[in-house]
């Protein structure tokens, strides 16, 4: 092996590990907040990759600027799923609610196959094929903004999390929902904001990685899966475990990818997903108290 | 009028009643003691009065207003807070941001800085400690968090249920002291103990539960003057 495919293979794994690390950060606050496994998620950013699209195809949006909109368009998506779907099923059996999630993640897919066909589409902007050089590797412009901007968002949330009232709420609900009612939060409305802004991390990546990535119906599912790894690679619920699982897989899957023939690279994720299962239970980072 | 009134409230777990037709009333400015033994209720009753169980009969009024058909975070909003069985304090959490959570509706939140500065006067172990997470702190400065984030929400009543479980008598001490410190400064106090003897030394008029219903009624003193809560509950 030579250093160079090395050195390619960790900067394609970095490239990828902030937005794997976004996508199972939003998902890892849903699960936090609403101990719900969302198995929607994926269908969400498939649903915010085409927003970017039709932004870029209609009225030529750059995929960038256009995060502005899918933002807060994928929040409100996200605090109507809780209301309208979640929420009011609260109290049935939980392998009743993941069906929930699953179901919205079919209606969702088979939403885009109706409206849009299973068609591959690409946004082609000026940048699409912007790279330079760091030593022998190459670095794609678009997937260095789309992971530096992953990053920014996660940390961006995290600081929310520690700063604010809401996001101190969102943790307090996560572990100890009755003690959070009992200091005047009121829960139904938390809920909601965890979907929400669970809904706009995806949503965010999503549109982040259109300049690179076609867009069609089913194009999320192989980040809904790798975004559950991630998961609970970070420990489940656990925020911050999140955005670093991002980049163990990502750089997991390149290396696997590089040095392992074909088919072999999904392997090591899943080898390390099931070793952490079987080891760690309680995630990579967690403590004994994550759940 | 009352502070807060229970009238002949029934709560129920599925089928199974766990308060069978109750009626309590506190008067404000006063520290009231429910006894009773295991599974008596009390802290079923506490759960109605802050909306997390709702009853099939009966009403809870505070100021002659219904309160049992409000949601939890606004009863906490009316002034109306429990220090929980089990603390439930959040313990990945600082102490500080446990404080601060305390404060999380509009009244409370608008005088968080005097809040804090109250509770740390109360409580300066908390302040020692207040970029500590919450859950490693010992069980006696976990039960004061509680306290202490239950004030920071500017209680007009006051609800704690057995503040003194498992914890070393002197602490116990200690936290009794604070209670009747509280109670001093203006707020109603609603006591839920197992240990009669100095929660009913502590109040000024007491309730024994038994199996859901009220039993008895009184001063502190009469209740432990009374030939039953004698025998039943302090072992003489
Ligand atoms: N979650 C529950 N599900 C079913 N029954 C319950 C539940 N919680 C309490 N009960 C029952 O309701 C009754 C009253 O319980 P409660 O917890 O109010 O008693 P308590 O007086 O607080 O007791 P303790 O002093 O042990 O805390 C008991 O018979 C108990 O078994
Ligand atoms: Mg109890």
């Amino acid at each position: 092996m030579t250093g160079g495919l090395l050195l390619q293979a960790v900067v394609s794994g970095l490239l990828l590990g902030g937005v794997y690390g976004l996508v199972a950060s939003g998902l890892s606050l849903i699960f936090g907040v609403l101990r719900i496994i969302n198995f929607a998620h994926g269908a969400v950013m498939m649903l915010a990759m085409y927003t970017t699209y039709w932004l870029f195809a209609l009225a030529g949006v750059d995929p960038y600027l256009s995060v502005i909109l899918t933002a807060p368009l994928f929040f409100a998506l996200g605090v109507v799923i809780q209301k309208v779907v979640i929420e009011p099923n609260r109290s049935a059996a939980e392998h009743n609610q993941l069906l929930l999630t699953l179901g919205l993640a079919l209606f969702f897919e088979n939403l885009a196959l109706v409206l849009w066909q299973g068609d591959f589409r690409t946004v082609r902007v000026a940048y699409s094929n912007a790279s330079f050089m760091i030593g022998e590797a190459l670095v794609e412009v678009p997937r260095l903004v789309a992971s530096g901007g992953a990053v920014l968002m996660a940390v961006g949330l995290f600081a929310f999390l520690r700063l604010t009232d809401v996001g101190k709420a969102l943790r307090a609900l996560a572990e100890e929902p009755e003690g959070a009612a009992l200091v005047g939060i009121n829960v139904a409305r938390i809920r909601a904001a965890a979907f929400g802004l669970g809904s706009a991390c995806v949503a965010v990546a999503g549109a982040l990685i259109t300049p690179f990535f076609y867009v069609a119906p089913d194009v999320a599912e192989s980040f809904n899966i790798m975004a559950f790894v991630v998961v609970v690679l970070g420990g489940m619920g656990n925020f911050m475990g999140a955005l670093a699982g991002g980049f163990i897989v990502g750089l997991a899957e390149s290396l696997g990818a590089a040095f392992l023939p074909g088919s072999l690279k999904q392997l090591v994720v899943f080898m390390i997903f099931v070793l952490v299962l079987l080891f760690r239970p309680q995630g990579l980072f967690g403590g004994s108290r994550d759940r | 009028m009352s502070l807060l009134e229970l009238r002949a409230v029934e709560v129920a777990y599925g089928d199974l009643p766990a308060l069978r037709g109750v009626s309590v009333a506190i008067e404000a400015g006063e520290t009231l003691s429910v006894v009773g033994a295991n599974g008596a209720g009390k802290t079923t009753m506490l759960r109605a009065i802050s909306g997390l169980m709702r009853p099939r009969a009966g009403q809870i009024l505070l100021d002659g207003e219904r309160l049992d058909t409000l949601p939890s975070h606004a009863i906490v909003g009316r002034g109306v807070v429990q220090v929980p069985e089990g603390r439930k304090i959040f313990p990945s959490l600082t102490v500080l941001e446990n404080l601060e959570l305390g404060s999380y509706v509009a009244a409370a939140k608008a005088r968080r800085r005097d809040g804090l500065e109250q509770v740390f006067t109360l409580f300066p172990r908390l302040k020692e400690r207040e970029r500590q997470a919450a859950g490693t702190m010992s069980g006696g400065e976990q039960q004061m968090l509680a306290i202490g984030r239950a004030l920071m929400a500017r209680p007009r009543l006051l609800m704690l249920d057995e503040p003194s479980l498992g914890l070393a008598p002197i602490i116990v001490t200690e936290i009794f002291r604070i209670i009747g410190e509280i109670n001093r400064s203006g707020t109603t106090v609603l006591l839920v103990e197992q240990n009669t003897r100095q929660a009913l030394a502590l109040s000024r008029r007491g309730y024994v539960l038994e199996n859901g219903r009220v039993v008895l009624e009184g001063t502190g003193a009469e209740l432990l003057g009374n030939e039953h809560v004698k025998r039943a509950y302090l072992g003489m």
